[in-house]
């Protein structure tokens, strides 16, 4: 690949104005997106704004759209995109723009506040909790979340309707319910919350969450359906209702 | 032009959100203290969430005879019994307890068949001592604490970045910042506070170590006037990707060796066989049956590839240099020979991706190439055993901040448990010194006026030097003369490179305005990481012995005289100078704790 040169269009601006500026970068061997933009900060543009951390897919940090794919920009092989065109790359659309490709993603964060907290049951005899690894592989597929927020980016329920951020938690914070309502420790119920003030219903299941995960969690499948019909379960089963009063189940 | 500046007033700031900041703002909020969190990143980015292989915690479940006795030998042998003993002692203590808790906080970890917590082996560990979640450990322990601190309410300062802490009189008395984002300068007012920033490792130029590195917390700490210690022990990492160039020096777990993967050279030689030292002879395995045996009976002695990690490092270094390397300059660590692809990619699913990804290696399939990468520095800012305070009244540091559990090299998972075990005593003696101290502090104006001056002078500069030139040449020159092994040509040649870098920083400029500005940020972060490569590199002139992290090819042997004493990195009068104190003497029982061979 030698005097082989990348052409990248970055978006340079903030919420005011903004548009797509040229750069060219000398090829390397294995580079990633996110070493092509590194390239462009020390040489052309050292006030280009940016997030990163871990630089291997490990902290969710540099989610972006690369030609408008959201993707992980440390995890995109230069080698895996039509480098003979130029390479487009813009800040995630669904959260505000602070500067370049540095979005304001708060919105996730308020979210977070509002989930329920972790409220385990007593201890087991020996004063552990016993747990079999059957009963936690399911959360531990939640637990992989790295909090990229692409899902949350690609959603089109907030893509498309900036107005439903009060009322809809969105998939990463759908699989964050989904790992607390699976945990087996947890004793909290958390689907009223999800059926009236998170909603759990404008999810139509198109899967597009799932498509962008870098962990490969199956947030529509494992996380989504279940909690719909664990909702459904609750809340418009009659007969499945009137048995639990009965019987007087906890979670 | 100064102020007026936005300004916050808390009982407790700690600065760092990683899992030692965490678990101090959480402490500290129990406490009752108002207490505030301030990170340089968004919350859950911070080191920690890299961390692999586990948290290190003699629980027993795999092996009952395993207790704090054990780990706290394990742990003082690893670091070449340079570590202060008492928090040693107190870190193989309480670790179990502190990983239990995350349990009653949501942490998921893997089980054992019966249902309790499965422990792994690592490198310098006698037992499968660490708790883990696949080859995901810290972001399971960053996301339970993260979680469990916003439920607590505690206040969240994200992105916003402390450039230096403030005094009254001889106490701190807060901290002066700025936001990233909007490029807007903040002060925080404070009795107490905590620093559990993390290291120094974006001086070198192969590092698994994020932008985030860089020292800032040791460099404050210095400059309040703070002692730090064993500012020469940084520890490189033995196995780092070294292909392609882009991803060189990216960590691979050394669970991969816990999990039965071995170390070859291009001769296909398990080569470590050849570098036991005398120091961990009686413990060591000498044949490849024995290692392999190992793996499943205790009774059998440790695969050598599993030695701790400063001795892993060197020989993968002797290897490369002696013409048994790979092709591109690494060594052979395969674990698919050894072990099947199923359980491969169940115990390490993250290095199977990150193989996958970055590198097209299947790691089910073929060998990964690994070398040397700067990870961890085991020096840092002095703090008193149990209750991390700092040489300055109301400081407090814990983590890879502070200094002295570790000695002159750490062992793989004694790092999360650190973070745990001094992070909560770093929150709760903050807390208790906040309640007993009964003034006010009030830091001066002055230094406020001066600092955002100082933070502003590169705006004022054209085509001046470039931060991010400066920085490469920093990486190059550590890398080149401050790195595995070191002679003292080589770091006298490092120092005047260093004073060179210091005059440029004088000159950088930045372009563009405040506004979410990488270039502006990073010329101020070199601030510290020049004075942390200069504290280092002067301590390293001054050990002329070997150990631990800490190699002289011009003085390769272990000296007694310097196995007594910690060096002491001070400034005055804007100069930093080095002396030698004796370590804190041991009690008898724990001494021969240590002498007990196996």
């Amino acid at each position: 690949m030698a005097g082989r040169q990348f052409i990248m269009r970055v978006w340079r601006g903030d919420a005011a104005k903004g548009s797509f500026q040229e750069y060219r970068v000398p090829a390397g061997e294995g580079m990633v997106v996110l070493d092509v933009v590194h390239a462009i900060q020390a040489t052309q543009a050292g006030d280009l704004a940016v997030r990163w951390n871990c630089k291997a897919g490990k902290c969710g940090s540099c989610s972006a759209e690369i030609n408008g794919k959201p993707r992980l920009m440390c995890m995109t092989r230069m080698n895996s995109l039509n480098t003979d065109e130029p390479i487009t790359i813009a800040p995630m659309k669904t959260f505000p723009l602070i500067r370049d490709l540095v979005t304001d993603v708060s919105f996730n964060f308020e979210m977070a506040k509002r989930v329920p907290a972790f409220k385990p049951r007593p201890k087991g005899p020996d004063g552990t909790h016993r747990m079999q690894q059957e009963d936690i592989d399911r959360v531990q597929e939640f637990h992989k979340c790295i909090e990229c927020f692409l899902c949350q980016n690609v959603c089109h329920v907030i893509r498309d309707h900036e107005d439903n951020k009060t009322h809809f938690a969105g998939p990463r914070l759908f699989v964050r319910y989904a790992a607390l309502e699976m945990h087996p420790l947890d004793t909290n119920d958390r689907r009223e919350l999800l059926k009236d003030k998170m909603g759990l219903g404008y999810c139509n299941i198109t899967k597009c969450c799932s498509e962008v995960c870098p962990e490969h969690i199956k947030i529509t499948d494992n996380a989504i359906i279940p909690l719909k019909e664990r909702v459904v379960d609750e809340f418009y089963d009659p007969l499945a209702r009137w048995l639990r009063k009965l019987t007087a189940k906890g979670n | 032009m100064a102020g007026p500046y936005e300004t916050h007033e808390y009982d407790v700031i700690v600065i760092g959100a990683g899992g030692a900041g965490l678990r101090a703002a959480v402490e500290a909020s129990a406490q009752g203290v108002k207490t505030a969190l301030i990170c340089k990143s968004l919350l859950g980015k911070a080191h920690t969430v890299m961390a692999e292989g586990g948290i290190a915690a003699a629980m027993g479940n795999i092996y009952p005879e395993d207790n704090w006795k054990v780990h706290f030998r394990d742990t003082m042998r690893g670091g070449k019994l340079l570590n202060n003993w008492r928090m040693a002692q107190i870190h193989a203590q309480e670790s179990p307890a502190r990983v239990l808790e995350l349990e009653d906080w949501g942490a998921l970890f893997d089980r054992t068949p019966d249902g309790r917590i499965l422990q792994r082996d690592f490198g310098g560990h006698r037992y499968a001592r660490l708790a883990h979640v696949g080859d995901r450990t810290g972001l399971e322990m960053i996301r339970t604490l993260q979680q469990h601190a916003v439920h607590k309410g505690i206040d969240v300062y994200m992105e916003c970045t402390i450039a230096r802490l403030l005094k009254d009189g001889d106490r701190v008395a807060g901290a002066f910042g700025y936001w990233r984002e909007s490029g807007r300068f903040v002060a925080f007012t404070a009795k107490a506070v905590i620093l559990a920033t993390g290291g120094i490792g974006k001086a070198w130029k192969i590092t698994s170590n994020s932008w985030e590195y860089t020292g800032d917390g040791i460099a404050m700490a210095l400059d309040a006037g703070a002692d730090l210690i064993d500012m020469e022990m940084v520890q490189f990492h033995p196995t780092g990707m070294v292909w392609p160039p882009s991803v060189r020096g990216i960590l691979v777990t050394e669970g991969v060796r816990g999990d039965g993967g071995t170390l070859k050279n291009s001769e296909g030689k398990r080569f470590m066989f050849n570098y036991i030292p005398d120091f961990f002879k009686a413990e060591t395995a000498e044949t490849e049956k024995e290692a392999d045996a190992w793996y499943e009976d205790k009774n059998n002695r440790r695969t050598p590839d599993l030695l701790p990690r400063d001795e892993v490092a060197r020989a993968i270094n002797a290897e490369v240099k002696a013409g048994r390397g790979t092709p591109h300059g690494g060594v052979f660590l395969d674990i698919a020979s050894r072990r099947s692809a199923d359980y491969i990619q169940k115990r390490l699913p993250s290095m199977y991706h990150q193989f996958r990804e970055l590198a097209a290696v299947d790691i089910t399939k073929e060998p990964m190439e690994v070398g040397p990468t700067c990870h961890y520095v085991m020096g840092g800012v002095r703090v008193d055993a149990d209750t991390t305070a700092t040489t300055v009244p109301g400081l407090f540091a814990a983590g890879e901040v502070a200094a002295g559990l570790h000695g002159a090299n750490r062992l793989g998972g004694n790092s999360l448990s650190d973070l745990l075990v001094f992070g909560r005593r770093a929150g709760l003696y903050a807390a208790e010194y906040v309640k007993k101290f009964t003034g006010a502090v009030k830091p001066g104006v002055d230094q406020l006026d001066s600092t955002e001056h100082e933070l502003l002078t590169p705006f004022n500069h054209h085509g001046g030097e470039n931060p991010y030139s400066i920085h490469m040449d920093l990486q190059d020159c550590m890398q080149n003369l401050v790195g595995i092994i070191r002679t003292e040509s080589d770091l006298k040649k490092a120092l005047g490179e260093i004073d060179r870098l210091k005059q440029r920083l004088t000159r950088a400029s930045v372009e563009g305005h405040r506004q979410y500005n990488p270039g502006w940020h990073l010329a101020m972060d070199l601030h510290a990481l020049l004075e942390v490569a200069e504290a280092c590199t002067l301590s390293a002139i001054e050990r002329k012995e070997s150990r631990g992290g800490h190699t002289r090819d011009d003085y390769p042997k272990a000296d007694p005289t310097f196995g007594k004493i910690n060096l002491v990195t001070r400034k005055k009068n804007g100069a930093l100078s080095i002396a030698p104190e004796p370590l804190p003497e041991m009690p008898g029982e724990l001494k021969q704790l240590i002498e007990e061979q196996k």
